[in-house]
């Protein structure tokens, strides 16, 4: 059985951060986890090209690595794609999913990947792919691939896949009909019934849940206050030179307005693919109010707006990947002294 | 404003309109400044005021 391995540069042994930009370097033979792979496999499996890729490099070259991943199996005569576990790494957990579902789309070769549940490669890929529960810890690299290898002799066998919590992947988010003795009454009865009683019962459907938010206290004097401004609606320089995806975009960007008092529309552009963009570019200030803002830093009503707005794109962006982002934008503006924010969301 | 609900957001003000939140293009560009402005003094009335969650 002949196998097409893919990793990104840490888990390549190319390096971690710094070699992010990696461009792709194929070698014959397995790599890392490939081997470990290799060997849980068995019956003759063998790794025989190895794809490694910089994490930022994949990210920005979606399009042209999905054709490298078809061409090598192509060439290749392979029987399996495989990538990662990625864990908790969401750009190769993207990545992943993106040649995993190109080389099944293309060549209908089966593809096996592994990724946390938390990864924003699961909600992106999950109803395209199988994709193994890795859990968060590295540690466990060697279940993972176990689960995984599992896996993908059922999907070159052509046998059929059980169960999401049987088989080991990621709920597919999809709903199968099967035909069962008791009626959905009669079911709808259990479950309420050991639910009233204590005992454990199991959703036929899981609906998303959003967990509370405390309210941050109110801010104590606007007067004194640094206010920042904050958007979701993807306004970026002219030229979108940190590139933030106009959809499930990854990353965000903080762009400098300190001696601003307006926003010109010929200085910016929009990008985010949900809505009419055209007001916005005619006058960014209908998204990003640094007018206004200026005026009433001016005035004394705020105290100061801050030097930057930071901006992303909100639109089809998964709840996990959105999370990390609030995150890390709350931690920026913190430590920049912000003690509001005005949100504007598109 | 209702995913903004969903999702248990503290703080919501409604602003003019989803492609343009702060704006409105069909009103000269005075009015639509005040529109601006009154939008965004009700969003540093919510800032100053204790939020309730749900």
């Amino acid at each position: 059985m002949r196998v097409i391995y893919y990793l990104n540069q840490f888990f390549g042994g190319r390096g971690g951060e710094e070699a992010a930009h990696l461009a792709p370097h194929i070698q014959d033979g397995a790599v890392g986890p490939g081997r470990l792979f290799e060997q849980i496999l068995g019956a003759g499996a063998q790794v025989v090209r190895t794809i490694v890729v910089g994490d930022n490099y994949a990210a920005e070259h979606v399009e042209s690595l999905n054709a490298l991943a078809v061409q090598e199996v192509q060439q290749c005569q392979a029987d399996l794609f495989v990538a990662g576990p990625c864990f908790e790494a969401g750009r190769y957990g993207m990545a992943a999913g993106t040649l995993c579902k190109a080389v099944k789309a293309s060549l209908g070769v089966p593809v096996i990947t592994g990724m946390a549940v938390e990864n924003p490669g699961v909600d992106m890929y999950r109803s395209d792919i199988y994709i193994v529960d890795s859990g968060t810890q590295v540690q466990a690299m060697r279940d993972a691939l176990t689960t995984m290898a599992r896996l993908a002799w059922k999907l070159i066998n052509h046998q059929a896949v059980g169960r999401p919590r049987e088989e080991g992947y990621i709920p597919q988010g999809m709903l199968r009909d099967d035909f069962v003795e008791p009626s959905a009454a009669e079911r709808l009865v259990a479950m309420v019934y050991a639910k009233t009683i204590g005992q454990p019962f199991e959703s036929e459907f899981i609906s998303p849940t959003f967990s509370p938010v405390p309210a941050p206290a109110p801010v104590v004097d606007l007067s004194k206050a640094r206010v920042a401004l904050v958007t979701d609606g993807g306004l970026v320089p002219k030229g979108n030179p940190d590139k933030i995806s106009p959809y499930a975009a990854t990353n965000w960007g903080a762009y400098d307005i300190s001696g601003l008092d307006d926003l010109h529309g010929e200085d910016y552009e929009v990008s985010h693919r949900g809505y009419d963009t055209r007001y916005v570019e005619q006058d960014p200030d209908r998204l990003v109010p640094v007018d206004v803002l200026r005026e009433l830093e001016q005035a004394g009503v705020v105290g100061k707006l801050h030097d930057c707005f930071v901006s992303t794109s909100g639109l089809a962006n998964p709840i996990a990947n959105s999370r990390r982002l609030g995150r890390e934008i709350a931690e920026k503006l913190k430590a920049e002294g912000v003690e509001a924010v005005i949100l504007t969301s598109t | 404003m209702p995913v903004a609900k969903m999702v248990g957001s503290n703080r919501i003000v409604q602003g003019g309109g989803i492609v343009h939140v702060l704006g409105d293009p069909d009103l000269p560009q005075e009015e639509e400044k005040k529109l601006r402005h009154d939008i965004l003094k009700r969003a540093f009335e919510a800032l100053q005021h204790t939020a309730e969650h749900g």
